[in-house]
C-alpha cells in the first residue's frame, strides 16, 4: 500500500479529466436533473458519510490510530454548528461550520492524549470514552439543545451571503462544495511531507522517531484534524441532510458504521472513503428495493430484512477476501487493466 | 465478480427509475406507512401499523371506501432510525393522493416537518410528539392528535388525585417520577414540578440511564423518600426491570403509574408476577369486545386478510391505537370530502379536514368505538384536541379499566405551550396563522 493511491503510470491528462468529468456531474448536471429521491435520500448521506470516513481515514488508515468515537465528533460538530447559528445571528454559515470543526478539533485532542500512551485495542477502547461522554453531555445540559423540551432541535434556515439554500439542490451544492473543498485539503496534505510523517507513525514510531519525526505531535495534529473533519461531516448531516439534531442520532452504531465505510473503501486512500460510503449508503437501499421486487407479497417485512442483512454480511466478506485492500485496491486494478 | 460488475450499474439505474412497486391510483386516497416491523421497537411498529392496516382494510371492504374513495396504503421499513424514515418520506412522497403522514416516531417526524409543511400534508403523532405543535397558529401541518406528553403528565396527576379523594388530597402527598434517561424521559421535568408546586405534593425526580437494565440505586432511593406513588417514564427493556425491581425492595405494583410509552403488554409480561397491579395510563383501551374489533375480526380476519400475524395480538394495546388512529385518519378524509366533495382530496384539504376533526362521544358510539376511546376537538389553533385518558391495571393476563375518562388540565398547560410555539415562531421567522388563514385551502 503506498500512499500515492492513484496509478503512477497514467498522464496528467487521463489522471485529470475523470475528475473534472465528475465534477461538472456532480456541481452542474445533478443538481439540474437528479429527482429529490436521488439527492435527499441517497446523495445527501452519501456526502456526509464520505466526509467523516475521510476524516477518519486521515486518524485511522494514514497514521494507524483506531478510534470508536466518530459519531461523538459528528455530534460535536452538529450541536457546536447550530448553536453557533442559532446564538451568534451575524456569522456567515461557512464561518459557524468551520467554528463548528474548531470545536470538534478541540474536543478531540481532549480524546486524543490517551494515544500518547495507548496504542491498539487499548486506544479504540479509551475513545469509546468519548462516545458515552459526549452523548451524555449533550442529553445531560439542556443548554446544548437550547433547552428544547424533546431534546431534538431543528436546523436553522442556511443562507450564503443572503442567498437561501434550504431547498434540496441548496443544501445539496452546500454539502457538495464543502465536501469537495476538504476532499482537496486533505489530498494535499496526504501527498505532502506531512502525509509521509502519517505513514512513518503508523508503520513504524520508534522508527519515526529515529528518522526524526515529532511522533507526539503527530498524533495530537491528526487527531484534531480528523476530528474537524468528522465535525463539520456531523455538521452537513444534520442540517443538510437530516435537518435536525438528536443526541441519540450520534450513537455508536455511526462510530462503527464510519469506522466500515474506512476499512470496506480502503485504507489510507482518499477515494476509499467515498467507494465505502457509497457502498454503505447505496447498497442497502438497491437490496431492499431489489428484495420488495422479488419478494413482494411472499415473506413479510421482517423476513425480508433478514435476507438483506445476510446477504449484506455476506457481501462484504466477498469483498474483504477477494481483496483486502478494499474497493479502492478493486478499483485501481480495473483502472490499470484499462490504461495499459 | 465480473458479472456482478456489469450488472450492478443496470440494477441500480433500473431499481431507482422504477421507484419500487406501488399499486397506487391516482382516484385513491393513500396512505404511505412509515412502519418498522424489525428491529428493538418491532412490537410497537407490528402493532400500531398493523392496527391502522386492519381499519383501512375495514372501510375499504365493508364501505367500499369512504363515500366510494379507495384507501390504499405502500409500506417502507425504518426500523425507528431517522435516516430510514427520511429515505421512506423522500420515496412514497410522490405517491398521488396523499392524505397524511403516520411515522409513530418523534425522531422522524421532527425530521419530515420541513418536508410535510412544504409539500401541504398533514403529519399525524398520535399519543407523542413534539409537545409545541399542539399550537395550530405555528404548526399547521403537525397533529400530536388525542395526547401530548404534558397532557400525558396533567392526566396522570389527575387520575393520582382521583385516587386520594380530589385534588385537595395531594397536598402533603409524595410522587416519585423515575424517568427515562433520555430527552423524551425528560421532556416532562418541568411540568411535574409546575404541578407539585400547584396541588402541593412534594416531588422527587430520579433518572435512570438508559437502557434502564440495572436499577437497584435508583430504587433504593426509592425505599428510602418512601414516596406515596412512582410514576414510571419508561422505555423499552426499562419498564419491566422497573417493576421487577420495585417488588424486590417491597414497592407495591399497584402504586406504580406507567406512562404512555410503559402502557403495552410487552413493557409488562416479561416482569411475570411483579406486574400484577401496575396501572398505566392510555388514550384508548384494550381488548376486544368494542363493535368496531369485532367487525375487524369478522370481515377482516375472518377473510384472512388481517395484518397482525399473531392474532393473539388482535385488542392489544398497540393494535388499539393503530385502530383508533385509522379511526381519526379516515373521518378526518370524510369530513374534508363533506366541504370538498367525494373524491381524492389533497394533503391540504385533509388537513382542514383534520382542523375539523371533532367527534362527539355519539359519533364516537356510532363508529363503534364507544369506551375504546372518548372523543376529540381538533380546531385550527388546537392539534390535540382535548383527548380523555384512562387508566388500566394490568392482572397478569390483561390490561382492565379502572377509572373513568379523566380529562387532562389543558387551560393550565396551553400558556406553557404557547410560550414554546412563538419563541419556535420567533426563531424561525414565521407569522402566527388565524383562523381566516386556516380555511384557506390549496387544491
Amino acid at each position: 500500500m503506498t500512499f500515492v493511491a492513484d496509478n503512477p503510470l497514467a498522464t496528467p491528462l487521463t489522471r485529470h479529466l475523470p475528475l473534472a468529468a465528475g465534477l461538472l456531474l456532480a456541481f452542474v448536471a445533478v443538481p439540474a436533473f437528479a429527482s429529490d429521491y436521488v439527492i435527499e435520500a441517497i446523495l445527501l448521506p452519501f456526502l456526509a458519510l464520505s466526509l467523516a470516513g475521510l476524516g477518519l481515514n486521515l486518524l485511522t488508515g494514514y497514521t494507524g490510530q483506531v478510534s470508536l468515537g466518530s459519531a461523538a465528533f459528528m455530534a460535536v460538530g452538529a450541536f457546536a454548528a447550530f448553536n453557533l447559528e442559532h446564538r451568534i445571528d451575524w456569522l456567515p454559515l461557512p464561518v459557524s461550520i468551520l467554528l463548528a470543526g474548531l470545536t470538534a478539533a478541540a474536543v478531540g485532542l481532549v480524546f486524543g492524549l490517551p494515544s500518547l500512551r495507548l496504542r491498539g485495542f487499548y486506544l479504540a477502547v479509551s475513545t469509546l470514552a468519548a462516545q458515552f461522554f459526549v452523548q451524555w453531555a449533550l442529553t445531560k445540559f439542556g443548554w446544548f439543545s437550547n433547552y428544547s423540551a424533546s431534546g431534538i432541535i431543528s436546523a436553522p434556515s442556511l443562507h450564503v451571503f443572503g442567498i437561501s439554500l434550504d431547498g434540496t439542490a441548496g443544501r445539496y451544492l452546500f454539502a457538495l462544495s464543502t465536501t469537495a473543498l476538504i476532499t482537496l485539503f486533505v489530498h494535499r496534505l496526504v501527498i505532502s511531507p506531512i502525509g509521509a510523517n502519517l505513514i512513518a507513525v503508523r508503520d513504524n514510531e520508534t522508527a519515526a522517531r529515529v528518522i526524526g519525526v515529532p511522533v507526539l505531535r503527530t498524533k495530537l495534529a491528526v487527531f484534531a484534524l480528523s476530528s474537524a473533519i468528522i465535525g463539520i461531516a456531523g455538521a452537513i448531516w444534520a442540517f443538510a441532510y437530516l435537518r435536525t439534531v438528536e443526541p441519540a442520532g450520534f450513537n455508536l452504531d455511526r462510530s462503527f458504521q464510519i469506522l466500515f465505510i474506512v476499512i470496506i473503501g480502503g485504507l489510507a486512500t482518499v477515494r476509499g472513503a467515498f467507494l465505502g460510503a457509497a457502498l454503505i449508503v447505496i447498497f442497502p437501499l438497491l437490496l431492499s428495493r431489489f428484495t420488495g421486487l422479488a419478494f413482494d407479497g411472499v415473506a413479510d417485512a421482517g423476513v425480508l430484512k433478514l435476507i438483506e442483512r445476510i446477504f449484506f454480511g455476506a457481501v462484504i466478506i466477498a469483498f474483504l477476501i477477494a481483496e483486502p485492500n478494499g474497493l479502492s485496491a478493486i478499483l485501481s486494478r480495473i483502472t490499470r487493466r484499462f490504461t495499459r | 465478480m465480473s458479472i456482478f460488475k456489469r450488472l450492478a450499474p443496470a440494477l441500480l439505474a433500473a431499481t431507482i427509475l422504477a421507484g419500487g412497486v406501488t399499486t397506487v391510483h391516482a382516484d385513491d386516497q393513500h396512505f404511505p406507512l412509515q412502519s418498522y416491523r424489525v428491529g428493538p421497537y418491532a412490537a410497537g411498529g407490528t402493532g400500531f401499523f398493523g392496527g391502522f392496516i386492519d381499519y383501512l382494510n375495514l372501510i375499504n371492504t365493508r364501505d367500499g371506501g369512504v363515500n366510494g374513495v379507495k384507501l390504499t396504503w405502500s409500506e417502507g421499513e425504518t426500523e425507528y432510525e431517522v435516516e430510514k424514515g427520511v429515505e421512506v418520506y423522500q420515496r412514497l412522497k410522490t405517491n398521488p393522493g396523499i392524505a397524511a403522514w403516520n411515522p409513530l416516531s418523534v425522531g422522524i417526524a421532527y425530521a419530515m416537518l420541513d418536508g410535510i409543511t412544504a409539500d401541504k400534508v398533514p403529519l399525524i403523532t398520535i399519543n407523542h410528539g413534539r409537545t409545541d405543535t399542539t399550537d395550530g397558529r405555528v404548526f399547521p401541518y403537525a397533529f400530536p392528535l388525542l395526547l401530548n406528553p404534558y397532557s400525558e403528565t396533567s392526566g396522570i396527576v389527575n387520575y393520582i388525585a382521583a385516587k386520594e379523594g380530589g385534588l385537595e388530597a395531594l397536598k402533603g402527598k409524595k410522587i416519585a417520577v423515575l424517568y427515562h434517561g433520555s430527552p423524551y424521559g425528560k421532556e416532562t421535568i418541568p411540568i411535574y414540578e409546575l404541578l407539585a408546586e400547584k396541588y402541593g405534593f412534594s416531588l422527587v425526580q430520579i433518572e435512570v440511564p438508559h437502557p434502564g437494565s440495572e436499577q437497584q440505586s435508583q430504587w433504593l432511593q426509592i425505599r428510602q423518600e418512601r414516596p406515596d406513588y412512582v410514576v414510571l417514564r419508561g422505555w423499552g427493556v426499562m419498564n419491566p426491570v422497573a417493576l421487577s425491581t420495585a417488588q424486590r425492595n417491597g414497592f407495591p405494583a399497584d402504586h406504580i403509574i406507567g406512562n404512555v410509552w410503559s402502557n403495552s403488554e410487552e413493557d409488562v409480561t416479561p416482569a411475570g408476577d411483579a406486574a400484577i397491579g401496575y396501572t398505566a395510563i392510555t388514550t384508548q383501551a384494550s381488548g376486544k369486545e368494542y363493535p368496531v374489533l369485532q367487525e375487524i375480526i369478522k370481515t377482516v380476519y375472518g377473510a384472512g386478510q388481517g395484518n397482525l400475524a399473531d392474532q393473539a395480538r388482535i385488542g392489544s394495546v398497540y393494535h388499539n391505537l393503530g385502530i383508533v388512529n385509522g379511526i381519526l385518519n379516515v373521518e378526518a378524509v370524510r369530513i374534508a370530502q363533506g366541504k370538498f366533495g367525494n373524491r381524492t382530496l389533497t394533503g391540504d384539504e385533509v388537513r382542514w379536514g383534520f382542523e375539523h376533526l371533532q367527534l362527539t362521544p355519539e359519533r364516537v358510539k356510532e363508529l363503534g368505538a364507544e369506551n375504546l376511546f372518548h372523543s376529540i376537538n381538533v380546531t385550527y389553533d388546537n392539534h390535540e384536541g382535548e383527548g380523555y385518558v384512562t387508566f388500566q391495571q394490568w392482572d397478569g393476563q390483561k390490561w382492565n379499566v379502572v377509572s373513568d375518562w379523566i380529562a387532562p388540565d389543558w387551560v393550565l398547560l396551553r400558556p406553557i405551550i404557547e410560550k414554546s410555539s412563538e419563541a419556535y415562531a420567533a426563531e424561525k421567522g414565521l407569522t402566527l396563522r388565524t383562523e381566516a388563514d386556516a380555511e384557506n385551502v390549496s387544491q
